[in-house]
């Protein structure tokens, strides 16, 4: 009952006025910035560069991330897109024609809004005005989305950009197998009745088999967990390292949301249901029960299962982000500066899902930093053994020197730093909005945990991979 | 006690194969002296489970020879002795072969079939002991699993196959003219049942992982994995070794069943086996289909029928001894040690005898989309070399580039590529119709009319526009390189290359170099054409070379005995039985009269009359009606697209009389005629040798055999020359004793003419 009324105290800001958020959020975090021990010197007082315009996030939210065929499976996807940006709207109360231009990321595109971004802009009550785009990178959608929005405003092109992501695994275009379609389009072509007869007369019953969206890799024809499965096996990741990995990504996300750390969730009102406020992904289990379960893609003497793995999510993200100046004169104040990126890609077969290797020392020699600049990192969870086999390629100077061609290795992230508010295992991984919810993560974990600089990185399909440094806005 | 230990830590510490597994214990049962002495063997023990490491010294492959043997049974009697292993895994340390057979020195050292019989005993008896093993054994595979090494892992009680394409497994001893005879035929029939064993035996062929599983003949597969914090390679193998270890684990605890599942179709099948009527007509089916095949030439195939139907029907005893007689009896036929000859020749001809290029070719151009052109694009594009395929118009590019394409395509098709791999390898293809680029290619392959104006044209402009390093090579199979040559600023980078149509399915690539061609210039060529997995001979430039010289005096026997009265059927039914793959009349057809003509014309002016015989007035005459073979739709032949039995082209007929020899009666039976074939070759064949055209005696064989068809079965020319006992050309040439003379040292004039045409 105590634990029912504190929770919907802590979601109070979320859902009540503007003013009393404003009124809630220097209180609570204000006192832990100042608790944070500041004593750690950095590399750089911080990443800001002369002539370049700094980019922050104002607010980012996301609805809760329910596991597909759940709450959401009736919904299409701009559904849940205009519920984060409703969400987004009602959090930073921006005025909705100051918004330059607005990007989604998303993967398996419904057909009907295939660009899912405008659709849902203007259900949401965006102004006609504010053009939209989607763009596509699988895993790293919302973060090519974010990264597209900075290009945007440090080019001077924009000043304000919303950008976020969406994914509906609940629902997925199942198609007609070509044959079929080639018949009723040719049909559709067809003028007498003699040549349509000749056309339905070719119809044979395999026609109608269907064709269902490739959960494989298209260049090698490898499901993704089956990549996984072996790159923990190349990496010698044990199935008892992953279930433990996973048992913590639970852990962490269970207590994170108990404490209400999880302040970037929104509450959404499914139409014809109930509202739901909270990540239904989270089931922190025992080692016993995880080791009772068969592989799922290598079987029998397969790792990866469905308990080590992140499981097929519906969910969106959103997030305002400004040039600084700009947020500063509309009265913001902002969460983080979004500073340098890079995205990196591989050989999509043999390293499918190292993107984070690739990705976080390029990063951080861009950025002129080291590892313990670091304060908080926030990894995209695909799998349990793809999270093991990125800290021991990380931590591998064979590895560095034979396929990044560096000298040395990077080295891996100290585990107390680490996903400490749950990762996509736990709390969900909707392909397109993860981005946002990395980066809000590790905006919000350095404002509560104090610190300056956070990483974020993330694998993708096709063997790509991305990371960034979000640096903690000034008190 | 204390001492074994010691001993054991220290084996430990020196065998750096073994340090690299945690958690590994090495123990040496009979001491630290077995242990070193081992040489192909080691052995080691992970729990309760025996990890049987095969790693002969010194070479790429594992070989069953008797030194392995006998160090596997000695390691294999500690496993069954100890009573700390339960189990055991059989596994190679070397990427890309698990065994990839039997010694085959072994046998040839052989004198008497009752010594190969023996051998052949000694290996059934240690397979035996393997599948009677009172303690599971896995084999865990990667690489090459062929023949002895076949037939060891169908002994082990479970098999775990590497899923890549180094992974095959396969009886290809039937290539080799004996048959897998270390109880393959008893034990590979009731593994994947008859029919597929006679298929694994019968063709050679080699099977693939995946394939494998799905006949039964493994039992799991283990995905290659990627790099981790070590070599893919070698993480792989320990990956392998891991699982197999699990399974070996697994089944001594009798957690996991030996037993596989069968599906519907393969209860029907052995129950339709268990039919005595059913497995007659199938032993009677598959002996007709190898009498037609194999013309009776090579006996190998029937006798490894008649195994396995011993060993059905009278049981194991019965079968093993057949098994094991039949394979003394084949190993000292002719025909088996024709085969195993053609199997060391190519291997052979797989190497680079003149060295590394000082310049890895890495980027190719061919001019010409024709069939060859083309046919030589698609061998270079997929094994990644960037290539430039550049012709005078947009429709003959088009036409190449479409060959490639379904050239590949035809691969997607046969799931050996993936349709990204295709379009990855079709990308490394640029079709122009000009030269750029042209400044970054190393090598220059021309594939244009065969005219040496032209010839000499695209030489002038390609030297234009390459850089100084490049090679430049004609793909002519007849005009000699040195004349192309003439008019080159730089000929010591002249050189030919001679491919085969259609050049992705014939091995051979013959390299003609001048007198003036550079050593590097021939490495080159030679490490390009192995690249594009060619069997290579290197032979010096002459008139026709060396392979069309051959083929020429053949092919005028074959116009003479067509201007006797023979028929095209008939004659080509008796080239094919004499074991060639093609018709002497058909083979005309298909390589183009007017090609022939061209040819004989040449090849006639510059060696004379030893060329004669046959009248190159009947090409003449057949160009003049536009009867060019298959490519205009009528030859000796009619061509129809869609019909399969072709028909004589009547209008033939008129022309054959009209230039009609009468035959003589003493050298015109079907043998006769065969043999005044067959001689024609190898005497133009031992010409070559004699004149220094062919550098080795196995350059003529390999590029006879490989190259123009000529029967396995006799080995070659220089090999048939040698070992047969050659009546025909004895007769054909007067008794005037070349073959016995020549037979030896090779080096005393040949008679040139046969005497069927000299008394003409």
């Amino acid at each position: 009952m105590t634990s029912m009324l504190t929770y919907t105290f802590k979601n109070l800001p979320n859902t009540s006025k503007w003013a009393l958020q404003f009124f809630v959020r220097p209180l609570s975090c204000s006192s832990q910035l100042q608790a944070a021990p500041a004593t750690q010197t950095k590399s750089k007082k911080t990443l800001a560069k002369p002539n370049i315009r700094n980019v922050v996030v104002v607010d980012g939210v996301r609805i809760p991330f329910l596991q597909s065929g759940t709450s959401y499976k009736d919904l299409m996807p701009h559904d849940l897109a205009r519920a984060a940006l409703s969400g987004l709207l009602t959090r930073t109360n921006v005025p909705k024609d100051v918004v330059d231009y607005i990007i989604f990321g998303t993967v398996i595109q419904e057909v009907k809004t295939s660009n899912v971004a405008r659709e849902a802009a203007l259900g949401a009550g965006f102004s006609d005005k504010t053009p939209a785009h989607t763009v596509t990178m699988a895993c790293i959608s919302a973060n090519q989305a974010m990264t597209t929005g900075i290009g945007l405003i440090a080019s001077g092109q924009c000043d304000v950009i919303v950008a976020g992501g969406v994914e509906l695994m609940s629902d997925v275009p199942i198609r007609h197998s070509r044959k079929m379609r080639k018949m009723m389009l040719e049909l559709n072509k067809a003028k007498t009745l003699g040549q349509r007869l000749s056309l339905i007369s070719k119809f044979r019953l395999n026609f109608l088999s269907p064709e269902l969206p490739a959960v494989a890799e298209f260049s090698t024809s490898e499901t993704m967990g089956h990549s996984a499965d072996r790159l923990a096996a190349a990496f010698a990741v044990s199935r008892l390292d992953q279930d433990e990995y996973a048992l913590r990504s639970h852990s962490l996300a269970k207590k994170a949301q108990d404490e209400g750390l999880l302040s970037d969730v929104v509450p959404f009102k499914v139409p014809g249901r109930e509202t739901v406020t909270k990540d239904n992904g989270i089931r922190p289990s025992s080692l016993e029960q995880m080791a009772k379960l068969k592989p799922a893609f290598i079987k029998p003497y397969g790792t990866v299962t469905a308990a080590n793995s992140s499981f097929l999510t519906d969910g969106a993200s959103a997030m305002l982000i400004m040039a600084e100046e700009k947020a500063l004169a509309l009265g913001y104040k902002p969460k983080a500066y979004l500073r340098d990126f890079v995205y990196v890609s591989q050989d999509p077969k043999d390293q499918l899902l190292l993107g984070p290797t690739y990705a976080t020392p390029k990063v951080l020699e861009k950025a002129g930093l080291t590892m313990n600049d670091i304060d908080a990192f926030e990894f995209h969870e695909a799998f349990s053994g793809q999270i093991l086999a990125n800290f021991k390629a990380m931590d591998s100077d064979w590895f560095a020197q034979n396929y990044m061609g560096r000298k040395t290795k990077v080295g891996s992230p100290p585990l107390e730093k680490f996903n400490n508010w749950g990762g996509s295992l736990s709390l969900g991984h909707p392909f397109g909005a993860t981005g946002c919810r990395l980066v809000m993560a590790a905006a919000n974990r350095l404002r509560k945990e104090g610190g300056q600089y956070g990483l974020v990185a993330a694998c993708a399909a096709g063997g790509q991979g991305h990371a960034m440094i979000v640096e903690a806005y000034p008190k | 006690m204390v001492a074994s230990r010691a001993i054991g830590s220290l084996s430990r510490a020196t065998a750096s194969r073994m340090r690299r597994c945690p958690g590994y214990i090495c123990r040496s049962f009979s001491g630290s002296s077995a242990l070193q002495t081992r040489t192909h063997i080691n052995y080691g023990v992970k729990g309760d489970v025996a990890v049987v490491r095969i790693n002969s010294p010194n070479s790429k492959v594992n070989t069953l020879n008797k030194e392995l043997q006998s160090e596997f049974m000695e390691v294999m009697n500690e496993i069954w002795a100890s009573d700390q292993v339960r189990s055991a895994v059989l596994i190679s340390s070397k990427p890309g072969c698990f065994i990839a057979g039997a010694d085959i020195n072994m046998l040839a050292s052989c004198k008497t079939s009752e010594e190969v019989t023996q051998i052949s005993r000694e290996g059934q008896r240690t397979f035996e002991k393997l599948e009677k093993s009172p303690k599971p054994i896995v084999a865990a595979i990667s690489g090459a699993c062929l023949g002895g090494g076949l037939e060891l892992a169908i002994s082990c009680q479970y098999r775990i196959a590497t899923k890549d394409r180094k992974t095959v497994l396969g009886a290809p001893e039937v290539l080799l003219g004996i048959l897998p005879g270390a109880g393959g035929t008893q034990r590979l029939p009731k593994m994947v049942g008859v029919p597929a064993a006679f298929d694994m035996m019968l063709t050679g062929r080699n099977i693939r992982a995946d394939r494998a599983k799905k006949m039964g003949l493994v039992d799991q597969l283990v995905d290659p994995l990627g790099p981790g914090l070590k070599p893919a390679e070698e993480r792989t193998i320990e990956y392998l070794e891991e699982v197999a270890v699990t399974f070996a684990k697994g089944l001594s605890d009798k957690k996991i069943s030996i037993k596989r599942d069968k599906g519907l179709i393969d209860k029907l099948m052995s129950y339709a086996m268990s039919i005595p009527f059913v497995r007659q007509q199938i032993y009677k089916k598959v002996e007709e289909k190898v009498r037609k095949q194999t013309k009776g030439l090579y006996p190998a195939p029937l006798k490894i029928i008649d195994a396995v139907k011993t060993g059905i029907e009278q049981g194991n005893e019965a079968g093993y001894l057949s098994e094991s007689q039949k394979f003394g009896e084949l190993a000292m036929t002719r025909e088996s040690k024709a085969l195993m000859g053609l199997y060391h020749g190519q291997v052979l001809c797989k190497k680079n005898k003149f060295g590394t290029p000082q310049k890895e070719a890495k980027h190719l151009a061919i001019l010409g989309a024709g069939l060859m052109g083309a046919g030589i694009a698609q061998v270079s594009v997929d094994k990644g070399l960037r290539t430039i395929l550049k012709d005078a118009t947009l429709a003959g590019l088009g036409r190449g580039q479409q060959q490639v394409f379904k050239g590949l395509n035809d691969k997607v098709k046969k799931k050996a590529l993936t349709s990204f791999e295709r379009d990855s390898i079709f990308s490394n293809l640029t079709g122009q119709l000009d030269y750029q680029g042209f400044e970054k290619a190393d090598m220059v392959i021309e594939a244009v009319f065969e005219d040496l104006s032209l010839k000499h044209r695209v030489l002038k402009e390609v030297e234009a526009v390459i850089p100084d390093h490049c090679v430049f090579a004609s793909n002519t199979s007849a005009l000699p390189i040195n004349e192309i040559a003439a008019v080159s600023k730089r000929p010591e980078k002249v050189i030919g290359m001679h491919y085969f149509s259609p050049v992705d399915k014939m091995q051979l690539l013959e390299i003609i170099t001048t007198d003036k061609t550079s050593k590097d210039t021939t490495a080159s060529a030679v490490a390009v054409g192995l690249k594009q997995g060619k069997v290579i001979i290197v032979v010096k430039d002459g008139p026709g070379f060396y392979t069309t010289r051959c083929l020429a005096p053949m092919m005028s026997e074959v116009l003479r005995i067509l201007q006797e009265g023979v028929e095209p059927k008939k004659l080509d039914s008796l080239t094919t039985s004499f074991g060639f793959p093609v018709g002497a009349a058909t083979l005309v057809d298909e390589v183009g009269v007017d090609v022939a003509k061209h040819v004989s014309e040449d090849l006639g002016k510059a060696f004379g009359e030893r060329f004669g015989g046959g009248s190159v007035e009947l090409l003449k005459q057949m160009v003049s009606r536009g009867f060019l073979g298959r490519k205009s739709g009528k030859g000796f032949y009619i061509y129809q697209e869609g019909v399969k039995n072709k028909n004589v082209n009547s209008d033939m007929d008129g022309i054959l009389a009209s230039l009609k020899v009468p035959p003589k009666s003493e050298v015109s039976s079907d043998e006769d005629i065969q043999y005044r074939l067959v001689t024609r070759f190898v005497n133009e064949a031992v010409m070559c040798l004699q004149e220094g055209i062919l550098a080795t005696p196995t350059e003529g064989d390999i590029g006879a055999v490989f190259g123009l068809g000529f029967p396995p079965c006799l080995g070659g020319p220089v090999f048939a020359f040698r070992a047969l006992p050659l009546r025909g050309s004895v007769r054909c040439s007067e008794g005037s004793g070349p073959a016995q003379e020549v037979r030896g040292r090779l080096r005393k004039t040949v008679h040139p003419v046969p005497a069927a045409h000299r008394s003409r």
